[in-house]
């Protein structure tokens, strides 16, 4: 089986250019959120995962691996952060911390395991890894089973920001979120990133020019879950419980398909994709038993009609770098 | 400080406003139906407690008196987030007032932190955990129709009463089934029976067979089954073809429901012991009332406990307001209103609301009848024991809800 | 002892669904070198079928047992003719996030109708009771479970590696261009094949559909169980799958016997074991 990645993504020649006008507008629309009436805690849920899906996308979109396990980590940093909130009393600061680091050494650990093998298996490997630690966590009493961890407290960001202030809670993920974004769209133009779509592109010539490709899938996966876990960290504040269902492979599933109906290895396609889902969960709670359905739809439509994604359609009729 | 304070004004404000301007109340109220409407418990929640919801609003007769009232629905996909988000978008923005039903335990326990928050109303009728009038008691919050702990006592020590005194557990290995099987085995030791042993089998699992050879080799009279939904199904479909009840061997589940009964079809279930509230086989209202909501729901399903719990518990809620008179919108208010009434509807019976809203009213140990007892569909349940409304929750005393003064 | 015995043996039951559903993921994956996502949800229409086919044509068991996996099969390859076969060409993962999708749907659609509890189907008269062993009490029905699909299973392996048809089927997958060469149809192989595969996939719905609940969900969590098999195994050869299928039903039989609350995880802990000692997967080529 040879690495042919290249349709996932067509490649164009990017711009910096219009990828910073671009997140100027995303930044500056952001901003005004709160002045809008627009509801906040239905835009902070869908920025969290809207980060949670770029970490993605920085494996999928950029190395060319498939992790169907993702919320491992999005699951791991929010019950490491919802105990160190509420039962070892830390600060919201600490309690981030402690969270992506938790969901960083899980990284470190199925990175090694999963890495051995690329594509389908990859895949699979990182789901049934998931499905182990879901059943670990659904065991461990720190979990609390299927009740989870409830009634997280927000508490005071470094002693002054009242994140139980929804305009204060609000505006605390928005720079969480830019934050890791920022993050991501460096690794994406260093050299680093260049070296991981060379990978993508074909590895075995990566290899022949001297690369240790195996060390920079892995650096890109920890950086990826480490992300995600970023992402479970902050979205504890948001929900104030952390569950069973972060961990589900279901979840997997929807951080997949975020990325997939935004724009695979476009740079904003999981922001926007994170928005449509989390507004179809949300406003299309009422249809009820047709929402996994229509999900399931959207997934068929997007692989057979749509692969660009939506900001990659776009992209590509305005011939943007996006 | 800041929330008492603004409690305090919105209490005068309140007040204020009863005393004079008592002939132009505010009569609109909202109701929240939040269930699962697709995954595991959408047959014992679902469409059918909006149904539920509905006929109370239509049988409580007070549209006919001024009050505007409408029922919305939405599906909590068993998330806690989601579940949270729905719950505290329709105070924010919709203006709901009363949110019913809630399975699941994990959202049902953010839910009702959410309607502490907003000062709402939460009565749960679809979830398990007793945690909701212990640990996480809020002035807010009623659990209506069931919980763990009556489940465990009422089948433990009724079977045990009924002969059944050597038991044997396999309990799903996750809070839920290890707090059932505690709470069992206490009931069952209290009533003079003894714990033969136990196996913890790991969630969602599909083949029982090796579990159960262990529970046939213990010789246990009763078999418990400390699990839920689709694990508690498979366990006793597996049950019947290793021949466990032919042998002699009672199997009890803890956590069972008609809908579950009516999957699993009688050839299976016959035999089987288990805990509930509500049959619709009762006496002449129950049967008025299911026959009513069979015709109405989609695939004419009797009711179950859930579904009698959100119909019964509306009823009371509406009975709360009319005696406020209106301003239906402070939630602590009518929970307080409604612990204070006496309970009576043509489902559940006479009851009371205990301080830590925990409704209280009788239990019953069912047996599932064999074919040839059954005299059609849906007959399913002859009546063992009535446990009595005071022995089968959760002793006050016993109750770690901080709302009680000690 | 005696209890020992008596695990190996339903080890061995579990084991013969591990393997009916690994060998059709293999023998799919070999032609179509896609993952089929959509095993779980065809293994859950296998049962329904059952059920259907008993409750509304009156047809029983014995039918069922070759009715349900044929018009499984059939709708198999309808989604092959008209959704799967737009893939060709495009990498793997899109026959994964594909097939992804459409378990979704098809959960979806069967949890709207018949809800989530489940339906009853009750064993054959002829396969009901059970006999004394000595050391357990086995049910009739357990018993031909592991003897016909160890039937199917070596019928398949004998199909794909001992005939014609077979050898055909070899050689379209390592070289689809030089055997269409030869004037032989590969997309209708390849149409068949998936059929075949999900033909499996609802034989083993049929056979379990007595045992276990008829519920759209039942599928959904067996199918990464049996990922984790494959993962294992590796997908190199037929008979590797046929074998690991039935080993780890065995291992993980005496995991219940032994250490009950681990048995759900065995599976994937062997998985990391083996990755990190022969990464390739047991019997798996590195390619």
């Amino acid at each position: 089986m040879t690495v042919t990645t290249d349709n996932i993504i067509p490649v164009a020649a990017r711009t910096v250019r219009d990828e910073m006008i671009a997140f100027g507008i995303m930044t500056v629309l952001l901003l005004i959120v709160p002045f809008t009436g627009i509801y906040p805690f239905f835009v902070m849920q869908a920025l969290c995962f809207a980060l949670l899906a770029c970490a993605f996308n920085l494996l999928i979109g950029y190395g060319g691996l498939l992790s169907f396990g993702h919320a491992m980590f999005l699951g791991t940093a929010g019950y490491v952060s919802g105990h160190a909130l509420k039962v070892w009393g830390l600060p919201p600061e600490l309690g981030i911390v402690v969270g992506t680091l938790a969901a960083a050494g899980l990284a470190v650990i199925t990175g090694l395991i999963a890495i051995r093998r690329q594509g389908i298996y990859f895949a699979m490997i990182t789901l049934a890894l998931s499905q182990l630690l879901y059943f670990i966590y659904l065991q461990t009493p720190f979990t609390h089973g299927e009740d989870g961890i409830q009634g997280i407290p927000q508490g005071y960001m470094f002693g002054f920001l009242n994140l139980s202030n929804p305009t204060v809670l609000y505006y605390v993920v928005l720079a969480g979120f830019l934050l890791g974004f920022l993050l991501i769209f460096r690794t994406i133009n260093s050299p680093f990133g260049e070296v991981l779509k060379s990978i993508r592109e074909n590895e075995p010539r990566a290899i022949s020019l001297g690369y240790k490709t195996d060390h920079y899938k892995l650096l890109a996966f920890i950086l990826s879950g480490t992300l995600a876990g970023f992402a479970g960290a902050l979205k504890v504040f948001v929900a104030q419980n952390a569950s069973l269902t972060d961990v589900h492979w279901t979840m997997s599933g929807e951080i997949v398909l975020m990325t997939l109906v935004g724009g695979l290895g476009t740079i904003f396609g999981p922001v926007v994709g994170a928005f449509v889902i989390i507004a179809m969960e949300q406003y299309l709670a009422g249809f009820g038993q047709w929402v996994t359905v229509i999900q399931g739809v959207v997934f068929v439509i997007c692989v057979l009609a749509f692969r660009r994604g939506i900001v990659g359609e776009v992209a590509h009729f305005f011939r943007l770098s996006l | 400080m800041k929330s008492r304070i603004s409690a305090l004004l919105l209490g005068t404000v309140l007040a204020f406003t009863a005393a004079n301007f008592a002939f132009a109340q505010d009569k609109t109220v909202k109701v929240g139906a939040l269930s699962d409407q697709s995954g595991l418990y959408s047959d014992l929640g679902g469409p059918g407690s909006t149904l539920a919801a509905q006929m109370a609003v239509e049988d409580s007769g007070l549209t006919g008196k001024g009050w505007k009232i409408d029922v919305i629905s939405a599906d909590h996909l068993n998330k806690p987030d989601v579940g949270a988000n729905i719950a505290r978008q329709w105070f924010d923005v919709d203006k709901v007032d009363i949110i019913v039903d809630v399975p699941n335990s994990g959202v049902a326990l953010a839910v009702s932190n959410i309607v502490k928050e907003k000062n709402g109303i939460f009565i749960d009728s679809g979830a398990g955990t007793s945690d909701l009038t212990n640990a996480q008691c809020t002035p807010n919050t009623i659990h209506w129709t069931y919980d763990t702990y009556m489940l465990a006592h009422g089948t433990g020590s009724a079977l045990t009463k009924n002969g059944g005194d050597t038991w044997f557990f396999l309990t799903a290995d996750y809070a839920f089934g290890a707090a059932l099987e505690r709470d069992t085995t206490t009931a069952v030791l209290a009533a003079g029976g003894k714990v033969l042993g136990g196996i913890k089998h790991p969630l969602n699992t599909s083949d029982f067979s090796s579990f159960l050879l262990q529970a046939q080799a213990s010789k246990a009279k009763v078999v418990g089954l400390a699990n839920a939904g689709g694990d508690t199904t498979n366990a006793i479909k597996q049950a019947a073809e290793f021949g466990l009840t032919q042998g002699g061997q009672k199997m009890a589940a803890l956590l069972l429901f008609i809908s579950d009964v009516h999957a699993l079809g009688l050839n299976t279930a016959q035999g089987l012991n288990f805990t509930e509230t509500f049959y619709w086989d009762m006496n002449d209202q129950t049967r008025a009332f299911s026959k009513r909501f069979q015709e109405r729901m989609k695939n004419h399903t009797m009711p179950t406990m859930v579904h009698a719990g959100v119909y019964s518990s509306l009823l009371h809620y509406f009975k709360a307001l009319e005696a406020l008179g209106g301003n239906p919108h402070d939630g602590a208010k009518v929970v307080a209103k409604m612990k204070e009434m006496p309970t009576d509807d043509p489902l559940f019976g006479k009851g009371s609301i205990e301080p830590n809203g925990r409704k209280i009213h009788p239990a019953y140990l069912f047996e599932v009848k064999t074919p040839s007892e059954s005299k059609g569909p849906w007959d399913y349940y002859k009546l063992l024991a009535t446990i009595p409304a005071d022995e089968a929750f959760t002793p006050l005393d016993k109750s770690t809800c901080s709302l009680l003064k000690k | 002892m005696q209890a020992l015995y008596a695990q190996l043996l339903v080890g061995l039951i579990n084991g013969s669904f591990y393997a009916l559903l690994s060998l059709g993921l293999a023998v799919i994956f070999g032609m179509l070198n896609i993952i089929n996502f959509a095993h779980g949800a065809l293994y859950m229409m296998g049962a329904f079928c059952a059920y259907f086919l008993l409750n509304l044509a009156n047809i029983g068991y014995w039918p069922a047992l070759i009715i349900a996996p044929v018009a499984v099969g059939i709708f198999g390859m309808i989604l092959e003719r008209t959704l799967l076969r737009w893939l060709t060409g495009l990498d793997h993962l899109y026959g994964l996030l594909l097939t992804f999708g459409l378990a979704l749907i098809i959960q979806g659609i069967f949890q709207n109708y018949f809800g989530s509890s489940g339906l009853p189907y009750s064993i054959p008269d002829a396969l009901k009771g059970g006999a004394n062993l000595g050391f357990m009490y086995l049910p009739i029905y357990r018993g031909w479970v592991v003897v016909f699909s160890l039937v199917v299973c070596l019928l398949t392996w004998y199909l794909i590696e001992r005939t014609r048809l077979g050898a055909y089927l070899r050689a379209a997958t390592e070289n689809p261009t030089l055997v269409r060469a030869f004037g032989i149809n590969v997309p209708r192989m390849i149409t068949l094949t998936y059929g075949l595969g999900v033909g499996l996939a609802a034989l083993a719905g049929v056979l379990s559909a007595p045992i276990n609940q008829v519920r759209p969900q039942m599928g959904a969590d067996l199918i990464i169980v049996v990922f984790a098999v494959v993962v294992i195994g590796g997908m190199g050869s037929i008979m590797g799958s046929i074998i690991t299928g039935f080993a780890l039903g065995v291992i993980e039989g005496l995991t219940k016997y032994f250490y009950p609350e681990a048995s759900n995880t065995v599976v994937f802990v062997l998985m990391v074991l083996v990755l990190l000692v022969k990464p390739t997967g047991l019997t798996g080529r590195a390619n």
